[in-house]
């Protein structure tokens, strides 16, 4: 009987990935831990093993293939004597996507939301007019990094795997080799430390980007980012300053539990002294983190694992940076406001697609920073609409959106025709199992439900 | 620590042991003044005093150059005052004065000076560690010769972040010298009561870091021992331990009812081991100065130290605006 060898999932948000290699023949005898292919998936090249023992039947899928998805049959191993053909067409492998074509540049890209033409930028998604390529998240907050690094020769990057392994989220790939090892420093495991080095260095003339491999890491760091970092400047009465970035994927990722799935950006927002950028679009990561860079203060650049393979449209020349402070509107509309950030607004824009169908008309609004907040793009969608519903991932408790919806309550009272609803992760760790977790984070029918009580529907 | 041997003939000269007396003398003073106007009321807060180990930070500047950084604790009036930062102004921060460094906002554990390359003042136990290791990142990355020191206590060497650092530090050969104070108490728990392994600097054996014990007490060893630490570094041969054998008179903080020691101990310290009266004894008995020339100078560091209290009294609150300055660059 002929086993199939699937493709296989090699990190945890992987849902496709490029069969790259085949170190195999058909016809050649396999043994189980043998290495078979090389699967090149968003983060990394991978080698793949065989588990089973046979004899290569028939290889499925092309070497080169692109985007070939989790579970797709991609070889049969027979025994000795046995037919490829005889065993059972596998009917998923007909239907991998990209067979025929190498590469294609490409991956799915989501559904950028169309252009507001009544907004002018900074509130627009883009600034009008200008050329665009597309590019992913992870590309775009590399090419921010590059293009600070050739302007000013006193930023480097530090953090863990960020040299030689090339980034734990390939973010780095490449910076090494550009830049040496003297400006892509890789550090022990050793958040606190390292993050101390880093102000310090920041106070001694340098512009640091400390990653960290995630913010839960930087849970040991805290101390720095905030007694450090954050105070210094006041403390001084002026004197000292600390220009740096703490970059990183926050928030959940897929099936990763408890201790690596939380979301930092109220906590962070809280603080005084630092500012807090979450990106949503490549857009907004390019242009954010350049100013981030520039920015005399410490910033929390908070981004996000499942966003990074995600594709958008990037201004194509020149130099991009997004003010601070300056919400986008991502969809205009007339019956409600619905106001997220980072990975919520994928929630948010599916709930407006959603919503017209209904024939509700929904604004939505990416904060781009959450500190500084505009609330003025907020207050003023806020008293057009009369409604609104905040959207995050991160816990219920002193949420953004509670912060959010105080504000409104103060500056626009008059204004609201219903009350506001926080859409939010939910109020427990986050669960391993994956029915559980869905259900941990907020979801697109839960946006669309607050929406509909705000509009008594 | 050896005993104190008066007869020895150092190799200093009288202008630097006139020196050396001076700034510990100011430092002494400016600390017992600003004891007494805590009690009075004027300074609030958390204080804490140098009073004994004056001769760690007098003896290790005098191994330092212009350029070189220091950071250390929230117990760090002797620090200021020995890197050349102005009585008034650290007096008046104290006061939380708008004449202060900080402008009042920092008060007695924050306190910062970049004209003086002095980073502060911090008062989260070890945090100076990583950051004073940072310094020396900077000055490494931008290829000058500069050194940091970095001070910290017997207490804060049993915090994770030093080991880190220590770790970091020589991986990367940074130019930062590592100073522990060992006053032998962290708050009460003395040494003993916190450490089966009680020879702090030997701990950095374990990440190849070079160190020794000096006697704290003795300002020209322990410009000496500096001497050779700023040297090791310079050279560009990484990091250096110093742990400094040194005593605080008085309590942790102005709070501290010192039960867990006895009067005998501290008494015993200050009449035999006192830094300052070992200065003077070298200078009188070598017959480089004589009573009066060191009266004159007991009276000009009362004068400095009254007018810094005065200043510091004077010196307006910061004015309410200032509550919403200084938050971002």
């Amino acid at each position: 009987m002929a086993t199939q060898v699937l493709m296989p999932a090699l990190s945890p948000t992987m849902e496709e990935g490029t069969l790259a290699k085949w170190l195999v023949k058909e016809g050649d005898t396999v043994k189980s831990g043998q290495i078979i292919a090389e699967i090149e998936t968003d983060k990394a090249t991978m080698e793949f093993e065989a588990v089973d023992e046979g004899i290569v039947g028939k290889l499925l899928v092309a070497e080169g293939t692109a985007a070939v998805k989790v579970n797709t049959p991609i070889a049969l191993l027979v025994e000795e004597g046995e037919s490829a053909d005889a065993a059972p067409a596998p009917a998923a492998a007909a239907a991998a996507p990209g067979a025929a074509a190498p590469v294609a540049a490409q991956a799915a890209a989501p559904a950028v939301p169309a252009p507001v033409a009544a907004q002018g930028w900074p509130h627009s998604d883009l600034p009008e007019g200008v050329p665009t390529k597309t590019m992913t998240v992870r590309e775009a907050l590399r090419e921010a990094m590059a293009e600070e690094m050739r302007a000013n020769p006193n930023v480097f990057l530090m953090g863990e795997e960020v040299g030689e392994y090339q980034g734990a989220y390939k973010i780095s790939q490449g910076l090494l080799d550009e830049f040496g090892a003297r400006r892509v420093v890789d550090t022990p495991i050793t958040e606190h430390g390292f993050a101390g080095i880093a102000v310090g260095a920041s106070w001694g003339g340098l512009q640091p980007i400390v990653e960290f491999m995630t913010f839960n890491f930087a849970m040991q760091a805290i101390d720095h980012i905030i007694n450090s970092a954050a105070k210094t400047l006041y403390m001084s009465g002026g004197q000292m300053g600390s220009p740096i970035v703490f970059r990183g994927p926050n928030g959940a990722a897929a099936r990763v539990a408890a201790q690596h799935s939380q979301d930092y950006a109220a906590w962070y927002a809280a603080i005084p002294g630092i500012k807090v950028a979450m990106p949503y679009s490549a857009a907004d990561a390019k242009g954010l983190l350049k100013t981030a860079i520039r920015d005399p203060n410490p910033v929390i650049f908070l981004e996000n694992e499942i966003l990074y393979g995600r594709s958008f449209e990037v201004p194509a020349e020149g130099d991009f940076t997004i003010p601070f402070g300056k919400a986008s509107i991502l969809r205009t509309g007339t019956d409600v406001t619905i106001v997220s950030f980072g990975i919520g607004l994928t929630y948010a824009l599916q709930a407006a697609e959603d919503l017209a169908k209904d024939g509700i008309s929904a604004e939505v609004i990416n904060l781009r920073t959450l500190r500084p907040i505009d609330y003025d793009t907020v207050l003023a969608s806020v008293m057009k609409t009369n409604r609104c519903v905040t959207v995050e991932e991160g816990f219920p408790v002193g949420s953004i959106g509670n912060h959010i919806a105080a504000t409104i309550m103060q500056r626009a009272f008059d204004h609201l025709d219903a009350p506001v609803v926080n859409c939010t992760g939910k109020d427990v760790p986050m669960p391993y199992a994956a029915n559980l977790e869905k259900l941990a984070l907020t979801t697109t029918a839960e946006v669309v439900a607050a929406v509909k009580s705000v509009c008594y529907r | 620590m050896a005993a104190k041997k008066p007869a020895d003939r150092p190799n200093v000269s009288k202008e630097d042991l006139l020196k050396y007396y001076r700034e510990m003398l100011l430092i002494r003073r400016f600390e017992e003044k600003a004891g007494q106007l805590y009690g009075m009321g004027l300074i609030g807060g958390f204080c804490h005093l140098y009073i004994g180990q004056e001769a760690v930070v007098v003896g290790l500047e005098a191994a330092a150059k212009e350029g070189d950084k220091r950071i250390t604790s929230y117990r760090d009036h002797g620090h200021m005052l020995a890197c050349g930062m102005d009585a008034k102004g650290v007096m008046a921060e104290l006061t939380g004065r708008i004449g202060g460094y900080s402008k009042g906002k920092g008060g007695s554990m924050h306190m910062f000076s970049k004209d003086r390359h002095f980073y502060g003042g911090h008062g989260i136990v070890g945090a100076q560690v990583p950051l004073g290791a940072g310094l020396a990142f900077a000055d490494k990355y931008l290829g000058n010769d500069n050194v940091t020191f970095a001070y910290f206590g017997d207490g804060a060497a049993n915090q994770g972040q030093v080991y880190e650092t220590y770790n970091m530090a020589e991986l990367w050969s940074l130019p930062v010298i590592f100073v522990i104070e060992n006053n032998q108490y962290a708050m009460g728990t003395s040494v003993k009561r916190s450490t089966k392994s009680t020879t702090l600097f030997g701990r950095g054996l374990a990440y190849g870091i070079p160190g020794e014990q000096v006697d704290g007490m003795d300002v020209l060893a322990v410009k000496a021992a500096g001497e050779k630490a700023v040297a090791h570094c310079r050279a560009g041969h990484g990091p250096y331990i110093l742990e400094m054998m040194t005593y605080r008179y008085r309590g942790h903080s102005m709070s501290d009812p010192a039960k867990y020691r006895t009067r005998e101990e501290v008494e015993k310290m200050r009449s035999e081991k006192d830094a300052i009266e070992h200065v003077r004894d070298l200078l009188l008995q070598g017959g480089l100065a004589s009573d009066d020339d060191l009266k004159a100078i007991d009276k000009e560091i009362k004068a400095l130290v009254n007018e810094s209290a005065e200043f510091a009294k004077d010196s307006p609150e910061p004015p309410l605006e200032e509550l919403w300055t200084d938050i971002y660059a």
